[in-house]
């Protein structure tokens, strides 16, 4: 059985290419084969996150105007050999590829893979059209701010006008000693607003930076706060129930706290 | 640890901001979901100048109008500031019945 993702979020910059790059690697870990295709033609990012930017022979318009089979444009990530990336062009743009043909090539892969994420364009126009064309489900990725809220309720109307009502929701960037200060909006006010289902709720982390600066998706590193988030994340997809992080920042009093079990 | 306290003590323009970023954005969802536009709100703005100015003079820069969410429904909200009563409009309606 095969799943068609896409990960959306109108506005840009919260987090769609990251949050596909470790959903990819994580599934890929638990032994999933995978795919990942970057939708975001003339934009492309995603072969960058995975470190696989120089090894990209065809892309995802050579495959959509037939000029090749899509086996022969997939590139496979160097440290999982499970994982795989349909990059797209850099020189395109987003009217190059369709949704019906989009959904062609998703029923294609369909019997060679578990997982088929589409990583989707910011804004609302063909390029989102697009992506979302072949999902099976949608997550949206959004940040505790006042613009990327807006433009996920904005995301999820035009989802549910796409008869894409599967919709799960990934709140990055959070910022848990501003959320403590009453000074960032908090997951209870965005499940208010919003009102679909969270399945993770990602810190702000350094180490997302600096995994990114490597191309090694920052689900890797074990120290980070935001990997393991991102790993709880895809058990949550495979069905697991997981409570969320605690994201509080743990000062010496709670330390003390936690060794004397009290 | 200061704001919490001037909080205690009642200073309303200093509730956090996260507080400030829900309320804001309740607002503007509001107007988002119901897809209507600013064309729209102004002309019903003008027709209630319209209605309303025979019968009392208002101040029409300080009106306001807005999209409000009440419990589970949405309802249009309009403060309108008057100025003055036209009485003698109110006396030869009471005259005509």
């Amino acid at each position: 059985m095969s799943e068609v993702i896409v990960i959306t979020s109108g506005k840009g910059g919260v987090g769609k290419t990251t949050t596909t790059a470790n959903l990819g690697v994580g599934l890929a870990k638990r032994g999933y084969k995978v795919v990942l295709i970057d939708t975001d033609t003339g934009l492309r990012n995603l072969d960058l996150l995975l470190g696989l930017e120089n090894r990209i022979m065809y892309d995802l318009v050579d495959v959509a105007t037939g000029k090749v089979p899509y086996r022969k444009a997939l590139v496979r990530h160097k440290k999982h050999d499970n994982l795989f990336l349909l990059p797209t062009s850099q020189i395109r743009d987003k009217s190059a590829v369709d949704g019906d043909q989009l959904v062609d090539i998703c029923n294609q892969m369909r019997s060679e893979f578990d997982y088929i994420l589409i990583d989707c364009p910011a804004g609302i126009e063909q390029g989102f059209k697009t992506a979302v064309a072949a999902a099976d489900y949608a997550i949206v990725v959004t940040m505790p701010e006042i613009s990327a809220v807006r433009d996920a309720d904005k995301i999820i109307g035009e989802l549910n006008r796409a008869d894409k009502t599967h919709i799960k929701l990934v709140v990055n960037r959070i910022r848990s000693h501003m959320v403590e200060a009453g000074d960032m909006l908090d997951m209870s006010d965005i499940d208010d607003i919003l009102a679909i289902e969270c399945i993770g709720q990602v810190p702000d982390d350094e180490m997302v930076v600096t995994s990114t600066n490597r191309g090694e998706p920052v689900i890797s590193n074990k120290k980070s706060l935001a990997g393991q988030a991102y790993s709880n994340i895809v058990g949550r997809i495979c069905g697991e129930q997981i409570p969320f992080l605690d994201l509080k920042k743990k000062n010496l009093f709670d330390k003390l706290k936690q060794m004397l079990h009290v | 640890m200061l704001k919490a306290v001037m909080r205690l003590f009642g200073h309303e323009e200093d509730k956090p901001s996260g507080r400030v970023a829900k309320d804001r954005l309740r607002v503007v969802l509001i107007h988002d979901r119901a897809n209507i536009s600013p064309e729209v709100i102004n002309h019903i703005k003008d027709d209630i100048i319209k209605v309303i100015s025979s019968y009392m003079d208002i101040n029409q820069h300080d009106m306001e109008i807005s999209l409000s969410d009440d419990e589970n429904s949405v309802a249009l909200l309009a403060n309108i500031p008057v100025k003055r009563i036209r009485s003698q409009v109110m006396s030869s309606r009471n005259t005509d019945r």
